[in-house]
């Protein structure tokens, strides 16, 4: 073998890739490291604590009855729905399930630097991990709000699934996953070089879920404001969702097109920028 | 041979400061001009690293047209001062950050070990810890499910392998990061000097484990400030100097070169030397300078066997302590086990009074050392209290004892110089 021969090497380091730079041969690669990853994050999180993997449950339980008693009770927003807790809960578990992927992407490289500074493995495995291991944590909820479904469903209160048009769910679940992902990607990719926005992040999660039928029906706003709604890539998903289970809210597939859409779009930002950021964060964080 | 690294002018540029990169008007300026087609200004203004002399832009080439080849099977050793680019290099060539000029061409499986226990996490159990080290640094599962015993074994925990690391000793914890990167299996192994941070018999382990591989026809490199154990165990050395390739060649020849430019700032100028972070001690008295002198009173630190070696230390008292004891100490460069050390010897301070210089010297008349590369570790204490007062250890370049002439001059020196009996013991 000749060194003029060029295809024989199996690594060329150059300074800059190519704009769309994703190795999935990589990937493919290192697949049992994003298993044994979603493994760690799910075993650590709750391991010494006494209630274990009910901590998976009861933040949202509590979430939902916090806006039960302040939204329903107190302020008696109209929900569309007979049954104030398998509203709110639905809600919080859905959006849970985006902002968990939004906030574990988003803190990739900084929570990382430690480990990426070391060794070289493709970067991507760790959110790809993240959004996993929030998707486990999001079917042991939806297995309990199943639970709760069938509770009510016994005590006389049938929640209207729409059984029919249930095949839907898995792809509002992935539309979730993969834009919270996405939106996780280019903040952590961003973070690394402006750490302001870290600061920032929290506040616009918040924000964007009140800017999001989550904890309200799309009736809740004026009827001027409504194109909110309408814009936001996310309510279709938080609304066809509920829907399903509850029958409430609108069910609008043109919507939801329009957010796979954008969620692709957004992807292949998230990923341009983050392939970028992987190549020299260390010099940065 | 073939060549299964090629780097090829490869240059990396840092920007000094709280932010390590670009700022925000520089990036969108730097983007103007990439789409006018020209390199980006910040790149015009970099200057040479030069960790000692203040500059007069932010921006630094930490490597600057480095260009080698690495033939399969080589040890290379990469030796420079601190902040000279080796660091920087190991980090391009194991990919965690990219070079900023220049391309890196690898044939082979790449392992690099910059740290030992890369991910592991404390909660988790030793089991479950090898594997997702194991994963971290490359191996498939598979890989890892087949090695495991011979890992277990070789970490010596198989009675906490249940136990999350957390509750380990931190030795065992090493021990057991270790004997995962041990087992990796890489055409091409980068190693960074700051595994050698563990105990004695850990260092010699790691030696060990990088003697193995390379006996087994794999290509290490390896950064070092122990010039001993790159000279045990390299066959090439390559001395980076403020970011650029001052010298490729033989061990011996490049190391020589390493000391010659060490030497040129003078043994006791050696800024580690100055830099009192890197001294221990109380300071009740410090050295000021030790250098290290040959038959004819000129300053060297290369001699032969058998050569007559003088060490000449001045030291200065802040504080006059109740009694002042020095001692000399040689370790071997590859192990650092202790070689040979004198015995606490007291230093007079008859009339002593803080701010005076006191000079004392060693000598001795006929070195009874084999040939290699001996550091150094310098005392100055207490007898009583087993305080130190001042302690110098491997910051001054080694002493280095060349290879005599005459092969047998070889023999006459590293023998027992006291007294002693040889018996035979009979079965009875």
């Amino acid at each position: 073998m000749t060194d003029s021969n060029e295809s024989s090497w199996n690594l060329i380091i150059k300074p800059e890739g190519r704009l769309f730079d994703v190795k999935f041969k990589d990937l493919w690669d290192y697949r049992d490291l994003l298993i044994l990853l979603v493994r760690r994050d799910i075993v650590t999180v709750y391991k010494q604590t006494l209630l274990g993997f009910f901590w998976f449950i009861i933040p949202p339980v509590l979430n939902a009855l916090t806006y039960v008693i302040i939204f329903g009770l107190f302020a008696k927003v109209p929900t569309g729905s007979d049954n104030l807790i398998l509203f709110y809960l639905s809600g919080v578990i859905a959006w849970g399930y985006f902002a968990d992927c939004i906030n574990r992407t988003s803190s990739t490289f900084r929570t990382n630097a430690s480990i990426f500074g070391k060794v070289y493995f493709p970067r991507l495995i760790v959110p790809m991990a993240s959004v996993l291991s929030a998707l486990v944590k999001f079917f042991v909820q939806f297995l309990f709000l199943l639970v709760v479904m069938a509770y009510f469903g016994i005590t006389g209160f049938a929640p209207y699934i729409q059984w029919e048009l249930l095949w839907v769910l898995p792809i509002v679940l992935l539309l979730m996953a993969l834009s919270g992902m996405a939106i996780g990607l280019i903040i952590s990719s961003l973070t690394t070089k402006y750490r302001d926005l870290s600061n920032i992040v929290p506040f616009a999660v918040q924000f964007l879920m009140y800017a999001t039928p989550v904890i309200y029906p799309y009736t809740f706003f004026p009827e001027n404001l409504r194109w909110i709604f309408d814009w936001n890539p996310l309510s279709p998903m938080i609304e066809i969702f509920r829907h399903l289970l509850l029958g409430t809210d609108r069910f609008n597939l043109l919507q939801l097109g329009g957010s796979a859409l954008f969620t692709v779009f957004l992807m292949f930002i998230g990923l341009i920028l983050f392939s970028r950021t992987e190549r020299n964060f260390m010099d940065t964080v | 041979m073939k060549t299964v690294v090629h780097v090829d002018h490869v240059s990396k540029m840092f920007r000094l400061g709280e932010f390590g990169s670009s700022t925000l008007t520089e990036d969108i300026r730097a983007f103007v001009n990439k789409i006018a087609g020209k390199s980006a200004p910040h790149h015009l203004k970099a200057e040479i690293n030069d960790r000692v002399s203040t500059g007069n832009s932010d921006y630094v080439w930490a490597l600057k047209d480095i260009n080698f080849e690495v033939k399969e099977g080589e040890i290379i050793g990469l030796v420079g001062r601190n902040g000279a680019g080796k660091s920087t290099l190991l980090k391009i060539l194991s990919r965690t950050t990219s070079p900023t000029q220049g391309s890196v061409k690898i044939r082979g499986r790449v392992a690099s070990l910059l740290e030992v226990g890369t991910g592991f996490h404390p909660d988790l159990s030793g089991r479950d810890n090898i594997f997702l080290n194991g994963a971290i640094l490359g191996m498939r599962r598979s890989e890892i499910k087949a090695k495991f015993d011979q890992i277990v074994d070789f970490s010596g925990v198989q009675r906490y392998i249940d136990t999350p690391v957390k509750r380990y000793s931190s030795g065992m914890y090493i021990r057991l990061a270790f004997a995962v990167a041990a087992h990796l299996d890489p055409d091409i192994l980068i190693i960074d000097e700051v595994l050698a941070v563990g105990d004695a018999e850990f260092q010699a382990k790691c030696l060990g484990k990088m003697k193995q591989a390379s006996d087994q026809g794999r290509t290490v490199l390896f950064v070092s400030h122990n010039l001993g154990a790159v000279s045990d165990l390299c066959t090439r050395a390559i001395m980076l100097k403020n970011g650029h390739i001052h010298h490729d060649g033989p061990t011996e020849l490049v190391i020589r070169k390493y000391i010659d430019d060490n030497l040129n700032i003078r043994l006791t100028d050696s800024e580690a030397f100055k830099d009192a972070s890197f001294r221990r001690g109380t300071g009740e008295v410090r050295f000021e300078k030790i250098a290290l002198i040959d038959e004819a009173g000129h300053e060297t630190n290369e001699f032969l066997p058998g050569d007559c070696m003088r060490v000449r230390m001045q030291m200065k008292v802040n504080v006059v302590p109740q009694e002042l004891m020095a001692s000399i100490l040689l370790k071997s460069g590859k192990s650092k086990e202790i070689v040979t050390s004198t015995n606490r010897n007291e230093v007079d301070l008859d009339r002593c009074k803080p701010g005076d210089v006191i000079t004392v010297e060693y000598t001795f008349p006929k070195l009874s050392l084999r040939p290699g590369v001996y550091e150094t570790y310098y005392w100055l204490g207490d007898r009583r209290e087993e305080t130190a007062f001042d302690v110098v250890d491997n910051l001054l370049p080694p002493v280095i004892i060349k290879l005599p002439k005459e092969q047998s001059e070889l023999f006459t020196v590293g023998y027992f110089n006291e007294n002693f009996n040889f018996d035979q013991f009979k079965e009875d």
